[in-house]
């Protein structure tokens, strides 16, 4: 045993240098919590107002998204329904796909699965990441996404941002953003907005984690006494 | 087994009959096994694509999807065509000299019908993965300080320069293949068929 | 009732099966904690035929339509969830029973005379149950699916002559496509599940006809009592019946706190990348197989040169070829005088330590990009990995061994 673990070690060395060099750009840690019914109601308008213009998230269906988060049909139907008719809907998009192929030069991907495919802290860093930049055809890019075709569709929020580079190693790396112009929220209201929407992003990506983790206390616990049982009967056989 | 009584005549009757079972069993399988070969439809698949090349900006690449398999076209700057002149030391066959993996019109240096354009099928040679774009010289690349350029698959780690020759000991065996293709116009490209016909 | 199970009994032998197999077959007393994935391993290839019945009622296997399905499942229909990471965390749970159950073999020697056709046996449902998970993998239609099966499909075209025009045999198509999903689909669902499900119970009547090995590695059957029954014996049922049933509930605890709380179990069981429907003009960045076949796939792509006249590329497919292959020849490669690890010397315990190691190591760099100190690392491991087999004659029979004792410990 001592022999397999100093194996382990002696192997293991080279491989952890290995495994901590070549990250990409550095992504922001974010809170997720789907208990926050408030955050998730929030995170629902944002994007039901301003993402669902171009994007679709056309596995998800509205009176679903209202059932889990707490809103009611009739609130759904005032509210939030835009682009559909009846609250059993998918969620698609208000533009049609071809018309947005034609301006952004690719068709806006579908956002349904976005958070399960990228990660909730790609996402947040995200939609923090845009800075104004002249030699993109949208006036717009991205340091988590370089050359993005989308453009900034909150700069009003956050105002416009200019990024300062710094070069290390051969690379360019990002240093800061400097905010040029404040939007109509300050920096933190705007990370905290953010946070909202990617909280409803990662609750999109799979509503099944609503109840998953609820039934999952249930059904461990009650192995958990099966095995007991089944242990004393063990025992006393 | 013993030779003990054993009827000749039966055994010789026992044997072919089992050989001609054998024989009806491969009849039988041909079908099946047959069956699974790509079907009418799947063979005529594939008409040539025409590509608008007017906007792709020097130093660009598109891609466009031929026959199920992306297609790029890339458009050389000056100085990617300077170093497909310089970086035959990295290489494992400058010449391409497997005739398979171009027309004879593309067998030269730059692997192409216009030096400035490109056109190559994106599938690593290796394993059928399309290799990451690694087209800016130099260590920014995260391939090395001499680097000069090209094409790095993610799956196996091949490496080819920018007329998509293969390195030196990679695990991809040949150059990555050029499509028959032929210009329209000058702002225009067909995929898929030349002057000798559609492929 | 004892006049029903007369009248069956006249005509179907169920008594004595099950006397033979289970109340009256007699297993070593010191079976341990390694004993129990055998029995679990069954239990996987049961939940994985029943949850995957259910799966088929809702999936489509149509390119256009698959990927939506598969979201269909998740949402829609009602607790489709649930049996979808059955389903998909069961894959894994799967080769872990199995690779644990194998790994028993290679503590106890229990691929040794009389067990080489259990063995073997064995070796082919490891193989089958590998296709299996392969073509379930390209179902969802995800990206990480299209470009797993481009990649594994393309390795046939390495074959000299015949590989082109095999793999358009086997995708149906010059890439992968409709019919590649479509005929799939019909190997997931019914025709490799037909083959596991009888091999499985060829694997046990075979077991059964030689009876288990144990730790000690001695064979029952020598010392017997005067009735004839190995006096280190127990009968299966009720012992072992028991015995497994605990281990399945303690299996099942974790089965159930991986599918509730970690269904992804950050990218190793279900990859980020397959959450992308496939796209056929765009790899994903690292592109890996699930944790299960990385092993065997850093060896295919350890090897970067050319020798003998052959090409890289081949040489990789023959060496995970090879990998795969050896095992079967274990019983034969294996010259110690006994079986288990416990009175073998140094040498063996060695070996295989490294042989893990190297197995481990090589896994987890098949999820690493294969470039810089990585591929050196798995070139070593792979060359580690086959000295395990190559070196066994010789260091199995110049090992010291102890003596193994007459009767079960």
């Amino acid at each position: 045993m001592k022999k397999l673990l100093l194996l382990l070690v002696v192997m293991g060395l080279p491989i952890a240098a290995a495994a901590s060099g070549g990250e990409g750009v550095k992504l922001d840690a974010v809170k997720i919590d789907l208990n926050d019914q408030a955050s998730l109601q929030r995170g629902a308008r944002i994007f039901v107002n301003y993402c669902l213009s171009c994007h679709s998230a056309s596995f998800m269906r509205y009176n679903r998204m209202g059932h889990d988060l707490g809103i009611s049909d009739e609130l759904v139907k005032e509210n939030l329904l835009f682009a559909a008719d009846k609250v059993g809907d998918l969620m698609k998009a208000v533009m049609p796909k071809e018309d947005a192929k034609l301006w952004f030069g690719v068709a806006p991907p579908d956002l349904s699965l976005e958070a399960r495919a990228r990660t909730p802290e790609w996402i947040y860093t995200y939609l923090r990441s845009f800075y104004r930049d002249d030699k993109s055809p949208s006036g717009w890019n991205n340091t988590v996404f370089p050359h993005v075709a989308m453009p900034h569709v909150l700069f009003e929020w956050q105002g416009d941002q200019r990024a300062v580079f710094k070069t290390e190693h051969g690379m360019q790396e990002l240093e800061k953003f400097e905010l040029e112009r404040p939007g109509t929220m300050t920096p933190e209201k705007y990370n905290e907005a953010m946070r909202d929407l990617t909280n409803f992003m990662v609750y999109l990506a799979e509503p099944a984690k609503l109840v998953r983790y609820k039934i999952g206390v249930y059904v461990s616990g009650y192995d958990n006494a099966q095995r007991r049982i089944r242990d004393d009967h063990a025992r006393s056989a | 087994m013993s030779e003990e009584g054993v009827n000749p005549q039966r055994r010789r009757l026992l044997l072919a009959t089992s050989g001609l079972g054998a024989v009806g069993t491969v009849f039988a399988l041909t079908p099946f096994v047959l069956s699974m070969m790509p079907s009418a439809r799947a063979k005529a698949a594939g008409a040539p694509v025409e590509v608008d090349i007017s906007k792709v900006e020097p130093g660009q690449l598109l891609t466009v999807e031929w026959r199920g398999k992306p297609v790029w076209i890339l458009r050389r700057t000056p100085e990617m065509l300077k170093a497909l002149t310089e970086d035959e030391k990295f290489l494992a066959d400058p010449k391409s000299s497997v005739a398979e993996q171009q027309p004879t019109y593309a067998q030269n240096t730059t692997r192409s019908l216009k030096p400035e354009f490109l056109v190559l099928v994106g599938i690593c040679t290796h394993l059928g993965c399309s290799p990451a774009q690694r087209l800016v010289a130099g260590t920014a690349s995260g391939l090395g300080d001499d680097w000069p350029g090209g094409f790095f698959c993610p799956c196996h780690g091949s490496k080819f320069d920018l007329a998509g020759r293969v390195f030196k000991n990679v695990p991809a065996p040949t150059n990555l293949q050029v499509p028959p293709y032929s210009f329209i116009s000058d702002t225009r490209i067909a995929i898929g068929v030349d002057k000798q016909g559609a492929a | 009732m004892q006049k029903l199970l007369t009248w069956i009994d006249d005509r179907f032998p169920l008594t004595k099966v099950w006397e033979e197999h289970l109340s009256k077959y007699y297993a070593p007393k010191n079976f341990n904690f390694w004993y129990y994935f055998g029995s679990l391993a069954l239990l996987m290839l049961v939940m994985q035929i029943v949850t995957g019945i259910f799966l088929t009622m809702h999936y489509k296997p149509d390119t256009g339509l698959a990927f939506a399905s598969v979201e269909y499942i998740m949402r829609d229909v009602d607790w489709g969830w649930l049996i979808r990471y059955m389903h998909s965390v069961g894959a894994s749970f799967f080769f872990i029973v199995v690779y644990m159950h194998m790994f028993r073999g290679l503590l106890y020697g229990s691929y040794r005379n009389p067990r080489e056709l259990v063995w073997l046996l064995g070796m082919v449902i490891f193989v089958a149950l590998m296709a299996e998970a392969f073509m379930g993998y390209l179902l969802p239609w995800g990206n990480m699916s299209y470009w797993g099966a481009q990649v594994i499909i393309s390795l046939f075209d390495a074959i000299p002559v015949i590989g082109q025009g095999l793999s358009e045999w086997i995708r149906g198509d010059f890439v992968v496509s409709d019919a590649t999903l479509n005929r799939f689909f019909a190997f997931h669902v019914i025709a490799v599940p037909l083959i596991l499900a009888a091999l499985a119970f060829v694997h046990i009547v075979a077991l059964h006809k030689v009876g288990s090995n144990n730790p000690d590695g001695v064979e029952i059957k020598k010392k017997k009592n005067a009735n004839g029954l190995p006096l280190d014996g127990i009968p299966f049922h009720p012992y072992y019946t028991v015995k497994d049933i605990v281990g399945v509930t303690v299996f099942l605890m974790l089965f159930s706190a991986v599918i509730f709380f970690s269904p992804e179990l950050g990218g190793w069981f279900l990859e980020h990348d397959n959450f992308t429907p496939a796209n056929i003009l765009q790899t994903p960045p690292e592109i890996v197989p699930l944790w299960y076949f990385t092993p065997f796939y850093s060896i295919l792509r350890a090897n970067t040169f050319a020798f003998f006249g052959i090409q890289a590329k081949l040489w990789g497919v023959i060496f995970m070829g090879l990998s795969i292959m050896l095992l079967f020849f274990l019983p034969w490669l294996d010259r110690s005088p006994v079986k288990s690890i416990r009175y073998r010397g140094w040498m063996y315990k060695s070996a295989l330590a490294i042989f893990v190691m190297a197995f481990l190591v090589l896994g987890y760099l098949g999820t690493r990009p294969a470039a810089g100190p990585n591929l050196i690392i798995a070139q070593i491991c792979t060359v580690l990995y086959f000295a395990f087999f190559f070196l066994m004659p010789w260091y199995t029979k110049r090992d010291k061994t102890k003596p193994v004792p007459e009767r079960v410990t």
